[in-house]
């Protein structure tokens, strides 16, 4: 098996190494170190997908990020991923790619038919097109254009990769490895300075493996290798390949994406397959080079079109040809290079220079190597329709619009530069505003906004010398800064070839009557006449172009496609480029996978999970768990085959009979200590706290400042000055940070001090008639009599050996009580309360017979405390003193407040005592009215009250109380329901509550 | 990602801290007469200024403590941090 394409010698790959894979379905192979695209070359292959719009066949342009058209779906280490980069992706053992957009197959495509009404899909086809009739939108052309739109297609198995987060500092951090950069980095590192260099490609150097240059004597691949070994070998210097910096956010926060494992056959299942990293630079270099653009010709976009620099990269890294008979297209002396590769290689290009005849050091070289070069030549139009044939060659005339003469001749591949562009993504993502630079018809960055320094070819730079002494000397002044130490370094000897001027010439005519499609962009399927028309439509910011022709905005984020639609417009416009401005640049630079920006934070990882001392408990008595926040906490204990329904109405019933227990570990708890503290409470709740006696608990109201509940809760006085604070288990981070903005911005001169204890302390409810006797069990020696220990008690006392708290309070309803041990102990005592209960008949509840049990009762919790209620809504008004001030007590005055039909609580039953009621629903007068019907209301809390064995709901309801006794409708257009309903108290149970202090 | 400079902790990643709003507003006193109009000014009146605003800022994964930051809300420059018992001018 021979590679038609495979030069004998060159190249930087590992020719020891076969690597076999597989291209829409045919078996080839490559060697260690090629990229798909290098070995699809050297196998001869050019027609790799077919583009987006029209269809056409396309083939490689770019040896690397720049690539518009390579764009594949591939397989390999067992996951398949859409849109990959040929150019990047270095070849593994096994992989498998294949083309996108195209049906039944990349060489025979139906879709190709838009090619050819390509008149029928001009610059924004889709938008006039698809206007009317509207009623068409849904099922018609959304589906067509959801069908054809995309490129490949994604996975939807779950990703089994590993992916992960690293967060860096350093003094600075240094994007790209090309000569400026190396020269960055080592002066930098020199100076002790904590250096990170990225480069994005497998091998460091830059344009130093593909220059023929040489540096102090040594070739610029060899001192590339020199600078990248002393740095490995520094401790204060991290060196990343196959790294790319994406992003330049706010205070020098970089972003950069770590293809770790994608090039490996074998991996341990703990190595992740990419890495994010999240860097902090004090100071970055941003030597991200530039990017070759092409000239814009007829049928540009040809299999077997490319950029000049890419086919010799891919000849001095690959050692791959694209092509036996080239011809090269090209404005500048930098093309001059490439056709030099080709001759040393004995293939004889033939130079097509847009330029009058002239001389320059490369110019002068080719020819004395018997080189063809054809002055104020170009390429009009290139023939073939899979693959490059032949081109239609023309002699410029000296206004460069017209033609001398036109010809034709052979070629098997076309290689084209019309001049270089910096990139400048990252310095423009910083703030960076650009300016023009009219020497080299191309941006680059101005003022800095924050701590960027570009240097090299990204600055505009485009000789060795220049980009080295500048990288020396930025890295060096840089760091100097921070670490207040500078060795000197002496620039080292450069050789390198002069370039003669550029021509600003960057679209080639065309002849009269002819009219082949010239593309600008040619991922998005964007040509001249698409720009054309968009400008003849009458849109002139280069924004609005941008996006009614799509120019620029396909994943390559039009790196080799920018500037030349600049170009078209300011010459259409009659402008100059830097009147016409640039569109806006974006993280990320390129494509990044979903997987990295999620990285490990998913399933099990995506929040913590928060389990309580008894969880292993629950889990072996079959508790099925809910989650609250990021607690779980048992729904229902079930048994059998109990339903969640049958489960909790047991549990319930239970309670209300004979006795249960419940973990309330969740809740929050709140240390709050120092001789302020009860003035603090009293500033905090609603209600009076400066007169509670040291040994009991008290229900508090908290509010908002704008009048709105906020929490609720007890808190108990454990002694003089220190109280023990519970809040709802959602608000207990809430309120945390509620108290602490008092007490250090409003109130400082309050001498407290507050602290979460919600971790340590586990927390256990009895609840229910025969608590009592349970509980004189579980504390032999304690006084447990009502007079003794009555509602709202608080005693300390021994459980078992352990230090215990128990407070009498209940949110049941019923008789009970809370005992807190520290968390170490919650197991103990959850299993000595569960051995002592058994002769009263006792059994753990989960937070739906909780929930029963508090809603029959009328007690409210986060459905009624809904942000929206103030204390008067949900009947709590009894807790607002009126003789102190407190936190948002002057809003409850506010007009909207105090109206009478204002929205309060109400409990619902169902006139046929039988059809529960959905959460949600709302209230109105009649069922049929015509929509929109008035609502009155919304239920907020359903339940099947075990008390009374009937559906029972409190609900939010205009004019609260006074419509008791009157029927509505409750309806849930979700749940399809509409129940006929009787509005009555919110206390269904026990309204006196007598049960508590029984 | 913002950088913020803890008066207690130094310099901080913007994820350890939540914002609470304009830092200069200040509560009228508990236990005296307020007009509705300067509470109202207090509970719901905010400016919302392009350029230099001194927020508050609290570091709730780290000290807890909150502080005074004074950014600039459109082009997120920090110039001054504080604790909140100090004065920004």
């Amino acid at each position: 098996m021979s590679q038609p394409f495979r030069l004998n010698k060159e190249g930087l790959i590992n020719r020891n190494k076969k690597i076999s894979f597989t291209f829409n379905g045919k078996k080839l192979f490559g060697y260690e170190g090629d990229t798909i695209a290098s070995a699809l070359i050297a196998n001869g292959i050019h027609l790799v997908g077919r583009s987006f719009k029209y269809h056409r066949p396309r083939g490689f342009f770019g040896a690397g990020v720049e690539e518009p058209n390579a764009k594949l779906q591939v397989e390999f280490n067992g996951h398949s991923e859409p849109n990959v980069n040929a150019t990047e992706m270095e070849l593994v053992e096994g992989l498998s790619a294949t083309s996108q957009n195209c049906w039944p197959s990349v060489n025979f495509d139906v879709g190709a038919i838009n090619n050819f009404l390509k008149m029928f899909f001009p610059a924004g086809f889709y938008y006039k097109t698809f206007m009317w009739p509207k009623s068409f939108w849904y099922k018609i052309y959304e589906p067509f254009i959801r069908k054809a739109a995309g490129l490949g297609v994604a996975s939807i198995e779950k990703d089994k990769e590993r992916y992960e987060h690293k967060f860096e500092y350093c003094d600075l951090l240094v994007t790209g490895s090309g000569p400026s950069g190396l020269a960055s980095a080592y002066a930098a590192a020199k100076n002790g300075a904590k250096v990170i260099l990225a480069e994005d490609k497998p091998r460091f150097g830059g344009t130093l493996l593909t220059d023929d240059v040489s540096i102090d004597n040594l070739s610029g691949k060899d001192w590339a290798e020199k600078i990248i070994t002393e740095l490995k070998s520094m401790p204060n210097v991290t060196v990343k390949n196959r790294s790319q910096v994406f992003g330049y956010y706010d205070h020098n926060m970089l972003v950069m994406f770590e293809r770790v494992s994608d090039h490996l056959e074998k991996k341990s299942k703990f190595t992740p397959r990419q890495r994010l990293w999240y860097i902090r630079a004090k100071e970055t270099i941003l030597s991200t080079g530039s990017i070759e653009r092409p000239i814009v010709f007829g049928n540009n976009d040809t299999p077997g079109i490319f950029l000049s620099a890419a086919a010799k990269e891919y000849m001095k890294v690959y050692g791959v040809l694209v092509g036996k008979k080239p011809l090269i297209f090209t404005n500048n002396d930098s093309a001059y290079e490439t056709a030099l590769e080709f001759k040393k290689n004995n293939v004889e290009p033939i130079i097509l220079d847009t330029r009058e005849e002239h001389s320059s050091e490369l110019i002068d070289e080719a020819k004395s190597k018997g080189i063809d070069i054809r002055f104020s030549h170009g390429v009009i139009v290139a023939n073939g329709y899979k693959k490059v044939k032949s081109a239609k060659i023309g002699k410029l005339n000296k206004d460069k619009n017209s033609f001398e003469k036109t010809e034709t001749v052979d070629c098997d591949c076309i290689c084209v530069s019309g001049f270089w562009t910096p990139s400048v993504h990252l310095a423009s993502q910083s703030g960076n505003k650009l300016k023009y630079e009219e020497k080299i018809d191309a941006f680059i960055p101005d003022k800095k906004k924050q701590h960027e320094t570009s240097v090299g070819a990204a600055n505009g730079s485009f000789t060795l010398e220049e980009s080295l002494k500048h990288g020396f000397e930025n890295g060096s002044n840089l760091s100097a800064k921070i670490t207040e130490t500078k060795t000197e370094i002496s620039i080292p000897n450069v050789n390198e070839k002069k370039y003669g001027a550029h021509d600003k010439f960057w679209c080639m005519p065309l002849p009269k009557n002819e009219n082949p499609k010239r593309f600008v962009d040619f991922q998005n399927d964007v040509s001249v006449s698409d720009i054309e028309i968009a400008l003849r439509e009458g849109y002139r910011s280069i924004e609005h172009v941008k996006r009614y022709t799509t120019l620029g905005m396909a994943t390559d984020q039009g790196r080799t496609s920018n500037l030349n639609g600049l170009q078209l417009v300011s010459n259409i416009e009659n402008k100059i480029v830097p009147e016409v401005g640039h569109t806006t640049f974006r993280p990320p630079f390129t494509p990044i996978t979903i997987g990295t920006i999620v990285g490990r934070e998913v399933g099990m990882e995506y929040m913590p999970t928060r389990k309580t001392p008894m969880h292993e408990w629950h889990e072996k008595n079959n508790a099925v768990f809910v989650d609250a926040g990021a607690w779980k906490r048992p729904r229902y204990y079930k048994q059998g085959n109990e339903t969640l329904f049958e489960a909790s109405k047991r549990e319930a019933k239970n309670v209300r009979e004979n006795v249960g227990i419940c973990d309330v570990t969740t809740l929050g708890k709140i240390d709050i200590k120092g001789p302020d503290a009860a003035e603090f409470l009293n500033r905090v709740y609603t209600n009076a706290w400066m007169k509670l006696p040291v040994g009991k608990a008290r229900y508090g109201l908290m509010l908002r400042e704008d009048g709105i509940v906020m929490d609720d809760g007890t808190t108990t006085r454990i002694s003089e000055n220190h109280y023990h604070m519970t809040t709802t288990t959602a608000q207990a981070a809430n309120v945390l940070s509620h108290l602490e903005y008092y007490l250090q911005i409003v109130w400082p001169e309050l001498n407290v001090n507050v602290v979460s204890t919600t971790e340590q302390w586990a927390g256990a409810a009895i609840a229910g008639p025969k608590s009592r006797d349970m509980l004189s069990k579980l504390y032999p020696d304690l006084d447990v009599s009502n007079d003794a220990f009555p509602f709202m008690g608080y005693k300390e006392a021994d459980f078992f050996g352990v230090p215990s708290r128990i407070f009498r309070i209940s949110f049941s309803g019923e008789l009970a009580y809370e005992i807190n041990v520290k968390s170490d102990h919650g197991m103990f005592m959850w299993e000595k309360m569960m051995e002592v209960g058994k002769e009263f008949g006792n059994q753990p509840y989960g937070t739906e017979a909780l929930s029963t049990l508090r809603i029959e009762m009328g007690h409210v919790a986060g459905p009624e405390l809904d942000g929206r209620t103030i204390p008067s809504d949900v009947s709590l008004n009894g807790l607002v003193s009126k003789k102190k001030d407190f936190i948002g007590k002057n809003s409850l005055g506010r007009e909207a407040f105090n109206v009478e039909s204002r929205q309060k609580i109400v409990g619902l039953i169902p006139i046929d005592r039988k059809s529960s009621i959905p959460e949600g629903s709302h209230i109105v007068q009649d069922q049929n009215a015509k929509l929109p019907n008035p609502k009155l209301g919304h239920v907020s809390s359903s339940c099947w009250s075990v008390e009374n064995n009937n559906p029972f709901s409190l609900a939010i309801m205009k004019d609260g109380k006074n419509m008791i006794g009157k029927k509505f409708f409750a309806v849930s257009p979700l749940k399809n329901k509409s129940i006929e309903v009787e509005v009555i108290s919110s206390h269904y149970v026990d309204p006196e509550g007598k049960r508590v202090r029984s | 990602m913002l950088y913020i400079k803890c008066p207690y902790c130094g310099l901080r990643a913007q994820k350890e801290f939540s914002y609470g709003g304009d830092a200069t507003v200040k509560r009228p006193n508990i236990n005296e007469e307020v007009s509705s109009d300067d509470w109202d000014n207090f509970v719901y009146m905010r400016k919302s200024p392009r350029g230099k605003h001194i927020e508050l800022w609290q570091h709730i994964a780290g000290c807890r403590q909150w502080i005074k930051v004074q950014r600039d809300t459109a082009t997120h420059e920090i110039f001054q941090t504080a604790k909140v018992t100090e004065e920004i001018r």
